[in-house]
C-alpha cells in the first residue's frame, strides 16, 4: 500500500483501469459461460437474466466513456460529455412534446448555452459554470420564449425546457467539472473522485434493483416505481456507503467522511431516478428512446439520468469539504 | 472522393446528428431494387432525412424531384441539386398545353432509377396528410414492375417548422412500409386513397405503459 502511495497520479489511475477493466472482463466472461449452460426455461430468469445484460453493457459503455474521457484531456473529456449532453437533451426534448413557438428557446439551449457551459469547464472557470444555467439561462429561456409570442401554455412550456437543460446539461455537465477540479494537495487525481462516484452511484443503483426484486416490498410510490421500496432503498444506500467507506483510499476523504460522501452521493443518484421515473410516467414512455428502434444507440438518458442528479450534489460537497477557493 | 459526394456525406452525417435519421425497414429491407418512396411531406428536411437514412449504396441511385423554377434559381441550389442529390428537375408550371409534367420522371425510372416522391404536392403543417396528387397512380401504371414504397417521416416538423432556418435537434424516424401494387383494374381514386392509408399506417405508435 506504502509503494503504491508513492506512485505517480498518472500510475495510480492507469493501475485504477487495468483493475476495472480486468475486473469487467472476468464478469463478462463468466455471463458468458452462463449462457452457454443449459437453463430451465423460466419467464422470471429470462427477464432477470436480461436486465443484468442490460446494466452489464451500461457499465461496460460507461467505463469506456470513462477511460476515454481521462486520457483525452480536459479537452477530450469536456468534448465527450458535451456530446453525451447533446444527445440525452436531444432525447429528452424529442418525448417532452415541445411546441413550435418553443423554436427559439430550444435553439438557445442547444446551441448557445450547452456550448458554452462545456467551455466554461474545459476552461477551469467553475464559479461562473456553477452558475450560468441557474441564473443567466433561466431568465434567458423564458425571455426567448416570450419572443415568440405565443401565450398558451406558456410555464409548461418553459418548465419543460428548463427541466431538460437543469438535468441534461447542468447536471452532466458536472462529471467532467470533477475531472478538472484542482483541490490543493489532490492535484491531478479528479478522475479518482469520478471513479469513486460513478461506483458508489453504480453500486447503490444495483443493489437496490436486486433487493426490491428478492425483498418484494410495498412500493413507496406505486403509480411511479413498482420497484422503489423503503426498505431496498435504505439497501442501497448502505451498500453505497460501504462501498465508499472501502475506497476511502483513493480519495482524499478519512474513512468516516468518505462514508457520509458516499451516502450523498448515492442517495441523490437513486432518488434523482425516481424523479426520472415520474418525468417517464409523465411522457407515457418506460424506457427514455425509442424501444422498436432498429438502429441507432438511443436510450441513453436512461444510463445517464442517475449521473445528472448525482453529479452536481456531489461535485457541490466536495468543494464545501475542500473550502476550495473559486 | 469529389466535392460534391464529400458534400453529401457531410449531409447526411449533420442529419443523423440532428434528427438520428433512423430507418425503419418495416415492410422491407433495404434492397437495390427499383423503388418508388412515396412519403408523407411536412418540412424541407424531409428529402435529406430520407437520404440520410437510406444506406450509402442505394444514395447513388435515388434521387429526388426538385421544382425547376425554385432549386435553379441561385447557383447553390442548382448545384446543391443536381451535383449532390441528383435531383430531378421537373416544371411546375406548363410552358405548352401538352407538356408532360411527369416526362423527366418517366426518364429516370426508364434509366433504372429509384425515386423519392411527395404525393401530397406540398408541405402540410400538422396532421394526416392531404389528398394525393395523380401522378403516383400514372407512374405505377406505366412501370408495373417497379415497387412502391410508402414512408412514413415522424417528427420532423418539430425540427425545422416552416419559417425557421436553424434546425433544432429532435429524433426522428423513417418508417417503410411494405410495397404496396396496383391491383389490376384499379380505379384513380380507389388507388390513391389506399397509397395515402398506407402511408399513414406507417406513422409509429406512441408506447404507453
Amino acid at each position: 500500500m506504502r509503494a503504491l502511495r508513492s506512485w505517480s497520479a498518472s500510475d495510480q489511475i492507469a493501475l485504477l483501469f487495468l483493475i476495472l477493466f480486468g475486473l469487467l472482463i472476468v464478469i463478462s466472461l463468466s455471463a458468458f459461460l452462463y449462457s452457454l449452460k443449459e437453463h430451465p426455461p423460466s419467464q422470471r430468469r429470462e427477464d432477470n437474466w436480461r436486465q443484468f445484460r442490460r446494466d452489464l453493457n451500461a457499465i461496460w459503455v460507461g467505463s469506456c466513456l470513462f477511460w476515454a474521457a481521462w486520457i483525452s484531456g480536459p479537452v477530450g473529456a469536456t468534448l465527450l460529455f458535451g456530446v453525451l449532453s447533446f444527445l440525452a437533451l436531444r432525447e429528452f426534448i424529442t418525448l417532452m412534446h415541445t411546441h413550435r413557438a418553443d423554436h427559439r428557446s430550444l435553439i438557445l439551449a442547444f446551441f448557445v448555452l450547452l456550448p458554452l457551459q462545456y467551455v466554461l469547464v474545459g476552461t477551469r472557470h467553475f464559479d461562473l459554470f456553477s452558475v450560468l444555467i441557474p441564473v443567466y439561462g433561466f431568465v434567458a429561456i423564458p425571455v426567448a420564449s416570450a419572443l415568440a409570442g405565443d401565450p398558451r401554455r406558456f410555464l409548461e412550456r418553459n418548465a419543460k425546457i428548463q427541466w431538460g437543460i437543469m438535468v441534461c446539461i447542468y447536471g452532466l455537465s458536472h462529471a467532467p467539472a470533477l475531472l478538472l477540479l484542482e483541490f490543493k494537495g489532490y492535484e491531478g487525481r479528479g478522475a479518482f473522485l469520478l471513479f469513486f462516484l460513478v461506483i458508489v452511484v453504480g453500486i447503490g443503483q444495483i443493489v437496490q434493483e436486486v433487493a426490491s426484486r428478492s425483498l418484494r416490498r410495498r412500493p413507496v410510490a406505486r403509480r411511479i416505481s413498482r420497484s422503489f421500496s423503503l426498505q431496498a432503498w435504505v439497501g442501497g444506500l448502505l451498500a453505497a456507503g460501504l462501498t465508499g467507506a472501502l475506497l476511502y483510499w483513493i480519495t482524499p476523504f478519512k474513512v468516516g467522511q468518505a462514508l457520509v460522501m458516499a451516502l450523498i452521493a448515492a442517495s441523490s443518484g437513486t432518488l434523482g431516478g425516481l424523479v426520472m421515473k415520474a418525468l417517464k410516467r409523465d411522457a407515457g414512455v418506460v424506457y427514455w428512446g425509442n424501444r422498436s428502434s432498429i438502429t441507432g444507440a438511443i436510450g441513453l438518458l436512461d444510463r445517464v439520468a442517475v449521473m445528472c442528479f448525482a453529479a452536481p450534489v456531489f461535485f457541490h460537497s466536495v468543494r464545501w469539504y475542500f473550502k476550495a477557493s473559486l | 472522393m469529389s466535392f460534391a459526394e464529400t458534400t453529401g456525406l457531410l449531409l447526411s452525417a449533420v442529419a443523423r446528428l440532428i434528427t438520428g435519421a433512423q430507418g425503419h425497414w418495416k415492410g422491407c429491407p433495404p434492397t437495390t431494387d427499383q423503388r418508388i418512396y412515396f412519403a408523407n411531406h411536412q418540412s424541407h428536411f424531409d428529402w435529406v432525412l430520407i437520404w440520410a437514412a437510406l444506406p450509402r449504396e442505394l444514395r447513388a441511385v435515388t434521387r429526388p424531384i426538385a421544382a425547376r423554377d425554385y432549386w435553379t434559381s441561385s447557383k447553390l441550389k442548382g448545384w446543391l441539386t443536381a451535383a449532390v442529390f441528383n435531383a430531378i428537375y421537373v416544371s411546375r408550371t406548363r410552358s405548352t398545353p401538352d407538356e408532360d409534367p411527369l416526362e423527366p420522371l418517366v426518364d429516370a425510372l426508364g434509366n433504372g432509377d429509384s425515386l423519392v416522391i411527395f404525393p401530397e404536392g406540398t408541405r402540410s403543417n400538422k396532421g394526416d396528410p392531404q389528398a394525393f396528387k395523380a401522378g403516383l397512380f400514372h407512374l405505377a401504371e406505366q412501370f408495373p414492375q417497379v415497387q412502391l414504397i410508402p414512408t412514413w417521416i415522424d417528427n420532423v416538423q418539430r425540427v425545422m417548422p416552416k419559417g425557421e432556418v436553424v434546425p433544432v435537434p429532435i429524433l426522428c424516424t423513417v418508417t417503410f412500409g411494405e410495397p404496396l401494387k396496383l391491383a389490376p383494374g384499379e380505379d384513380k381514386r380507389e388507388f390513391l386513397e389506399r397509397a395515402r392509408a398506407a402511408v399513414m399506417a406507417q406513422r409509429p405508435v406512441v408506447e404507453r405503459s
